[in-house]
């Protein structure tokens, strides 16, 4: 009784496991040491209670300048657009979204950006990203949420780095 | 050949999973063209739901289950060469899934199941669609339990032979479902049948995504295993050769089901219900699980060399005009393999960790699953009906042609269907929209890309109709019944039976066992520990 392996189908083996590895290699490499990683960390919220208190009441919602000049946009998704509808942001800023639903299932992906997360009701959404290049991009709701699905989107502009200093001269440097 | 009554078992479970097909395309067709936008007498959100909800159900639950229940009675009766263990179980099973297809399809055709068939709550649909989607599910598990019984059986009658390929696949194939509808039947019997009957208030969204993706990657393996079992076993006979080798098939099917098992997070990536961690782990599962795909490609391509050569074919790729490319079974293969390349790179895309950023829930995702399954596994499924036909209804087919015409035009029209798909993702666009409603300079870059969508629609609904209509003229015109032999491709071991690691499942099931709590174990109880806040129930 044993295995049974051709010669040939040995090397395809090895040359199939090696493809796989480098596969995995350049994943662990940016992922472990680069520190890139999909949204997620499992933080709780009551989305029956988002308007009543914390930082996802309406009148809190928004793009936010840090002390150390990263920028925060807080963000409530609910049936149909992602609050406040327009949102101003810097190019080449790192910046965070905090998102949290106050209804069902959302996810929210704005084109040709890395800016993309599903939003679960019950938890947050958390994701960082810069934006290269500016420019008016639509934050599109890409999980279906009921019969108003399509018409799920928001507007975010991406403007030059200079004109967000000269208008945000506070922001800290 | 096979017994009569088993003939009729097997002709009314492929009817129900064609018939199920068939009428998904048409829902399909009308979908490519209601989204355009180009009909705008169509246009309608609500039918629109309900049909993308009903095309789901009817394509990925109704023609797998009942085309792999179907199937497993042919190869366990035709491979075994013994009569079928217990058929009243297996009509029970055939009558207990048709009726949840039937409660189900009360509520999808009407409107009140649009919730797609990854169910997303909490969205609310009517019970009778849980109920029915239940009942399905426990129907196909008196079909595994009759082919577990009927391997053990036969290996206890047959102590030191090994267990002929197709039924060692296919009994994998029954254990990895168990395994696989364990995650969604908990979600569906635990949490949303006791929430939709108001039992309890609200429903936890996060555990029931994570269930969910317990079931959502390895359902894909449970569709799958039917096709590599014809690409293993029927494939190399009809291109006219042998089996390259038979020991790493085995092992790529139990490969399949151990590492197909615990790697559902990579659908939960985009999610916040869960951490980095145990998402990278699930990310290097999804890559481990291609090897077996990879062994599979190599040795059916390996068999069919063989045959190419036997009939003459030399060169390097001399071979490859010298196969039969009218045999349905042979053009479906090599169909498969183009589109299983395509799809399969798609698939690498999307299972990086990282880069599953730029394409999550975006129309490249239904271009990569179209070309998986409808194109990889469907075609295969198609060529399995054509060959499997006259072997059940005692008649030769009504054409030799006009399968040739169908696989090709199917073909064509998945390429067609797919392109568009994937670039229209990489250009942003949500899979899942009935319309394209934003004021937005980036989303006109979409409009060329929906007409070719549509003429690929188009190709589809026509090849899978002539399918159907093959199907039914090749049974009911008349003819005189002969007798056609179920056979499987030839492999000469070169010493004994194989190693028993490869010829049974009690070691790989404590493997699962042990996969399954590292992987899903604290994520699951990780809802229990903390204290979260369930969903009250909305409508659409
Ligand atoms: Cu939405």
């Amino acid at each position: 009784m044993a295995f049974h392996i051709h010669p040939l189908e040995r090397k395809w083996l090895y040359a199939a496991s090696a493809a796989i590895a480098i596969f995995l290699a350049s994943i662990l490499l940016t992922a472990l040491f680069g520190g890139i990683h999909p949204p997620g960390h499992m933080e709780i919220i009551d989305s029956a209670r988002l308007h009543l208190d914390g930082e996802f009441m309406e009148d809190k919602l928004g793009v936010r300048t840090e002390p150390d000049g990263s920028v925060r946009v807080t963000l409530v998704a609910a049936r149909y657009g992602f609050f406040p509808r327009e949102i101003q942001v810097p190019a080449g800023t790192p910046i965070t979204f905090r998102i949290a639903s106050a209804d069902v299932l959302h996810g929210m992906h704005a084109p040709m950006t890395n800016l993309s997360t599903m939003v679960v009701p019950g938890y947050v959404s958390t994701v960082t990203t810069a934006f290269p290049k500016p420019g008016e991009y639509p934050m599109l709701c890409n999980e279906f949420c009921g019969m108003g699905h399509d018409h799920m989107w928001s507007k975010m502009t991406v403007v030059s780095k200079e004109s967000w200093t000269l208008a945000h001269p506070s922001a800290g440097r | 050949m096979i017994d009569k009554p088993t003939r009729f078992l097997a002709l009314c479970h492929f009817w129900v999973a064609f018939g199920a097909f068939a009428l998904a395309c048409v829902l399909g067709l009308y979908q490519v063209l209601e989204r355009s936008g180009l009909v705008p007498a169509i246009q309608s959100p609500g039918v629109y739901f309900a049909s993308v909800s009903t095309h789901g159900v009817l394509m990925a639950f109704v023609l797998t289950t009942f085309f792999i229940m179907g199937f497993g009675y042919v190869v366990a009766v035709s491979s075994l060469k013994t009569p079928l263990w217990n058929p009243k179980l297996a009509w029970a099973g055939f009558g207990i899934a048709a009726f949840g297809v039937a409660l189900a399809a009360l509520p999808l055709l009407t409107g009140n199941a649009s919730v797609l068939y990854t169910f997303y709550p909490p969205l609310q649909a009517s019970v009778l669609f849980y109920l029915g989607a239940t009942l399905l599910v426990v129907g196909s598990w008196l079909w595994c339990v009759v082919m577990i019984v009927m391997h053990s059986q036969w290996k206890a009658a047959h102590p030191d032979e090994t267990v002929p390929l197709p039924m060692f696949a296919t009994t994998a194939n029954a254990i990895l479902w168990l395994w696989t509808s364990a995650g969604v039947a908990l979600e569906v019997l635990f949490q949303l049948i006791p929430w939709t009957l108001g039992w309890v208030e609200t429903v936890d969204v996060g555990l029931a995504r994570t269930l969910f993706s317990w079931t959502l990657h390895p359902i894909v393996y449970f569709w799958l295993i039917p096709a590599y079992i014809a690409l293993y076993t029927f494939v190399p006979k009809a291109a006219g050769g042998e089996l390259f080798s038979h020991d790493l098939g085995r092992a790529a099917f139990l490969m399949l089901v151990v590492f197909g098992l615990p790697i559902g997070f990579h659908h939960l990536y985009m999610d916040p219900e869960q951490g980095s961690g145990f998402k990278l782990m699930h990310g290097v599962g999804t890559f481990l699980v291609a090897l077996p795909t990879l062994l599979t490609g190599f040795t059916v391509i390996a068999s069919m060399e063989i045959a190419g050569r036997r009939r003459g074919g030399s060169g390097l790729f001399g071979w490859i005009g010298a196969l039969p490319w009218r045999e349905p079974l042979v053009l479906a293969a090599i169909l498969a393999f183009l589109m299983l390349i395509a799809g399969g790179f798609g698939g690498i895309v999307n299972a990086s960790y990282a880069m599953n950023a730029m394409v999550h829930n975006t129309a490249w995702v239904s271009g990569h699953f179209h070309l998986i399954f409808a194109g990889t596994t469907v075609i295969l499924y198609m060529a399995v009906g054509y060959y499997i036909w006259p072997r059940l209804t005692g008649k030769p087919l009504c054409s030799a042609s006009l399968p040739v015409i169908q696989l090709w035009s199917w073909f064509l029209g998945m390429v067609l269907m797919t392109t568009p798909w994937h670039i229209l993702g990489l250009l942003g666009q949500p899979r899942r929209i009935s319309s394209v409603a934003y004021n937005s300079l980036l989303t006109l870059a979409w409009d060329p890309y929906e007409l070719a969508m549509i003429v690929g629609g188009l190709v589809l609904t026509g090849s899978a109709l002539l399918f159907a209509y093959i199907l039914w003229q090749s049974q009911a015109r008349p003819a005189a019944e002969q007798a056609f032999e179920v056979e499987y491709a030839g492999y000469q071991p070169a010493d004994g039976p194989v190693h028993p690691l490869l010829n049974g499942f009690k070691v790989w099931n404590v493997a699962i066992l042990g996969l399954m709590v590292l992987n899903f174990g604290y994520p699951i109880l990780q809802f229990f520990l903390a204290k979260t806040f369930g969903s009250i129930p909305w409508g659409y």
